[in-house]
């Protein structure tokens, strides 16, 4: 069952409410720079390895600046893994074309080109984890509700990561009186998986109806209202700009050649 | 399992996050001009709801594995179109936060894939259409079953055109339709009867939470007839295309005659949901003709003449492909022919 | 200053499915009063309560908050005037934040950002839980939980509070400080409770419902005292007053 999941939020919401330099950076500023992370690392052509290596300095910075044990990041990375490998996988068998020699091993493009594939995942997968985590979802909420998301899908976010715990509580409750009395079996019958699921979901149309109630009582007409707008501070520019200047340099010259060249340029 | 950045350009994830961005501001406004106010609190809470479904599986009888709901559809039933739109996106935004199940550039591809059909295709086109208003009924079931597979057969159809469409994988398109379609039928199936479930249970225990506006103006006469068509063009297409004759399809003897190669068929493998199952399937696959630069055609494994029925997976792509236009077309048709019925009621109204 | 805080005459609600709730409701109380509404589950204890804050349209009879009347156009006034505080305190925080969920009821209300600053931090303060005001609801225990949700309806400086079964869910320590709390309100106060032990602590009048009537109205230590009357109407005389503890 999924409780691990839960309790996965819960950590990782314990996570984005640190108080790092990294953390008190503007969640906008996060956001974009990672935003133009994704975008120009999914611009590189197929077989690009090497070019990619300088783009890890970003979220690994960012996690270490940011206090996040690099094994909450890495475990997660590996569980979202067998998507990206199963499509992955089939360039080795499709593109058959040498590009290179290691020894006696031949490297065919398609090796390449997977290799760059599942380089690639990491580091779009890691750069967002890492947003999340040296933000929180509702500093970045709050981020992207100023960069123009609109207010009312920013507050279904909000709502539904309240409401998320009390719910899936709710659920685990339900399920372990069911498992007490199944003998053990994971999966329910599905007779008695519509009464659970349908029970479920009455409660959570019953606390709907409740928040509801408790929010007209509190003077809701249906505008939502904010207390605090954060605003930018100069080490957000700093941010902002350096990271694109950054971004900008290793998509336009491949960095990691550049220093293996300078390296071995000095051993000779 | 969502899409991946890793998999996606970055112009088409620019396209399609165009594309539900556009969605998320309509159904935005939308939502804030309804006169329901107690929206906010139950698209969250419901919301919440999806999520913590998503993690209890139920087992699928006779196959040993298990499927848990979606949520698409019966987020649709409950809440409408534009709140179930915004619902399913929210649910998909914290998936790929905090479970990194679906990647921030890829988003907007999983939000279109699996918001907009249950809501904006399967919902009104075939559900309204088959149930009308009727919930815990075998028609509702029936409904259920046909909007859901509907809905996640175009989804996974669009993951496939989106992956294609980036360049990145070299997965060829047969083989990845071939890997895609056949699973989310199943899941299809196990979605359908999820929703149908619950929407029976809620329907007995408190009716007035499922909306029973029938489709206003519906010109009753014709609908059934598209239903049948609709139906009928899946079945077609996809069942008996198994046992049609052993001569290749009208597509693939077009590819057979351009690349030398016939179309490569998979042995009959039982539909298995399982991810092992799959690599194992379609790793079949290469070895039939796909080297470059070896021109032998293989043959393929069950070319027997005259042996029925042959299990060919090649003509049953195309078919379930076919078929599945033909079920969109009759939806489109129905849509239209809906629309100018409305019309014709508020005229007179 | 209106003669009385709460006047109820007459009240009767019946619910969709046709059970009738309340069958005629009449009482009056004044202000800065602490009355406790008991009475076995099902007598109309929560009914009665939503009718105070116009949850609940008025079907036959009147309430009076004030002097006004709760009707459709005067129920905002109302809502103003009277704090609820619900039964479970989930329901009731539902932002991010403690400070936002305080915040809630002032901004709705139109303060300025400071004035609403200042509201958040009085009430926070009143009820001791200005050091969580950053904290999400889900990580507050339960009698956090429930002081926040107090907090919440404190920042709308209401005249009434009105509580659903406040110390539920609460440990003995938590359970102590709510009752010094409400001790030292000022606010009138209205306590549907099925802890009679907190009623003689609190309130110095108490209504007994049952099958939604009133069937007795009088200072606390009469009627609860009443082993009889207690019995008849699904209740028990409290431990507290056996032993005849000075207070």
């Amino acid at each position: 069952m999924g409780i691990a999941n839960w309790i996965e939020i819960g950590r990782m919401d314990e996570l984005g409410r640190m108080d790092t330099p990294a953390h008190r950076l503007d969640a906008r500023a996060k956001a974009v720079v990672t935003l133009a992370f994704v975008v120009i690392v999914m611009s590189f052509p197929r077989h690009a390895v090497s070019a990619l290596t300088p783009f890890l300095l970003y979220p690994v910075v960012l996690i270490a600046v940011g206090q996040i044990p690099a094994r909450h990041i890495l475990k997660k990375i590996l569980v979202a893994a067998p998507f990206a490998l199963v499509i992955g996988i089939f360039n080795p068998f499709m593109d058959r074309v040498p590009v290179a020699t290691l020894g006696p091993l031949v490297i065919t493009g398609g090796w390449v080109s997977f290799v760059s594939i599942m380089f690639r995942f990491v580091l779009t997968v890691g750069a967002a984890l890492a947003l999340v985590a040296c933000t929180g979802l509702y500093r970045l909420g709050a981020g992207l509700e100023q960069l123009g998301v609109p207010r009312v899908f920013v507050m279904q976010l909000l709502f539904l990561y309240r409401y998320l715990f009390v719910v899936a509580d709710q659920g685990v409750k339900m399920m372990r009186g069911v498992e007490l009395r199944s003998a053990g079996a994971h999966a329910l019958r599905w007779r008695v998986y519509g009464s659970l699921i349908g029970q479920l979901l009455l409660r959570s149309l019953d606390r709907a109806e409740r928040v509801h109630g408790a929010m007209l009582a509190r003077g809701f007409d249906g505008k939502i209202r904010v207390l605090r707008q954060p605003s930018f501070r100069w080490t957000d520019w700093g941010f902002v700009g350096g990271g694109l200047l950054f971004l900008a340099a290793a998509r336009a010259w491949n960095l990691a050649e550049a220093f293996g060249r300078v390296l071995t340029g000095m051993a000779r | 399992m969502h899409m991946a950045d890793a998999l996606i350009s970055p112009a088409v994830g620019g396209a399609l996050w165009a594309v539900s961005g556009g969605l998320l501001a309509g159904c935005a406004r939308k939502v804030q001009q309804t006169l329901r106010d107690d929206l906010v609190p139950l698209m969250g809470v419901l919301g919440a709801f999806i999520f913590a479904a998503q993690m209890i599986n139920f087992s699928i009888p006779g196959t040993g594995s298990s499927g848990h709901l979606g949520g698409g559809l019966l987020l649709t039933v409950l809440l409408g179109p534009y709140a179930a739109f915004l619902v399913i996106a929210s649910v998909l935004t914290v998936q790929a936060f905090f479970f990194a199940d679906g990647g921030l550039l890829a988003l907007g591809c999983n939000i279109f894939n699996l918001g907009f059909f249950p809501a904006f295709v399967a919902y009104p086109l075939i559900y309204r259409v088959i149930a009308r208003d009727q919930f815990g009924t075998s028609r509702a079931w029936v409904a259920a079953l046909v909007a859901a597979i509907a809905g996640l057969q175009l989804g996974a159809l669009c993951v496939v055109l989106e992956t294609k469409a980036s360049g990145i994988s070299e997965l060829p398109f047969r083989a990845f339709v071939l890997m895609m379609l056949p699973i989310h039928l199943v899941i299809g199936v196990v979605e359908g009867l999820a929703t149908a479930a619950v929407v029976a249970f809620v329907a007995r225990a408190r009716s007035e939470a499922l909306p029973t506006a029938p489709a206003a103006g519906a010109s009753v006469s014709l609908r059934p007839m598209l239903i049948g068509l609709a139906l009928a063009a899946v079945v077609m297409g996809g069942v008996v295309s198994w046992f049609a004759s052993t001569h290749p399809d009208g597509l693939e003897w077009s590819i057979a005659k351009v690349t030398g190669h016939q179309e490569v068929t998979a042995p009959g493998a039982p539909l298995h949901r399982k991810l092992a199952a799959v690599q194992e399937r379609t790793a079949m696959l290469p070895g039939y003709g796909f080297q470059a630069g070896k021109a032998a055609p293989a043959a393929p494994a069950d070319a027997r003449p005259a042996s029925w029925p042959t299990v060919s997976a090649g003509t049953s792509v195309s078919g379930i492909v076919g078929g599945l236009m033909t079920l969109a077309l009759a939806g489109l048709i129905g849509f239209v022919l809906k629309a100018r019925s409305m019309q014709r009621v508020s005229g007179n109204g | 200053m209106s003669t009385c805080a709460v006047d109820v005459r007459d009240l009767f609600y019946a619910y969709p499915d046709g059970t009738e709730a309340l069958k005629g409701i009449s009482f009056r109380i004044e202000h800065g009063a602490a009355v406790a509404l008991v009475g076995g589950n099902g007598a109309g204890k929560s009914t009665l309560l939503l009718h105070l804050n116009g949850c609940l349209p008025v079907q036959r009879g009147e309430v009076r908050i004030g002097d006004v009347p709760l009707t459709r156009e005067t129920v905002t006034l109302a809502q103003r005037a009277v704090g609820m505080v619900f039964q479970d305190p989930d329901d009731q925080l539902f932002m991010p934040t403690v400070a936002e969920d305080v915040a809630f009821g002032p901004l709705n209300a139109g303060l300025s950002p400071e004035q609403v600053e200042a509201r958040v931090a009085a009430a926070l303060e009143r009820v001791g839980m200005a050091p969580v005001r950053e904290r999400p609801p889900y990580r507050l225990s339960a009698g956090e939980k429930r002081a926040v949700a107090i907090a919440t309806v404190l920042a709308m400086a209401p005249d009434i509070l009105v509580m659903d079964e406040p110390s539920s869910y609460l440990d003995p320590r938590a359970r102590r400080r709510l009752i010094e709390l409400l001790r030292s309100f000022e606010h009138t106060r209205i306590i549907a409770t099925h802890d009679l032990e907190l009623v003689v602590e609190v309130c110095s009048r108490v209504i007994v419902l049952d099958t939604g009537r009133v069937v007795a109205d009088g200072p606390t230590g009469q009627i609860l005292d009443d082993e009889m009357l207690m019995l008849a109407h699904g209740l028990e005389r409290p431990h507290i007053l056996r032993h005849r503890h000075p207070h």
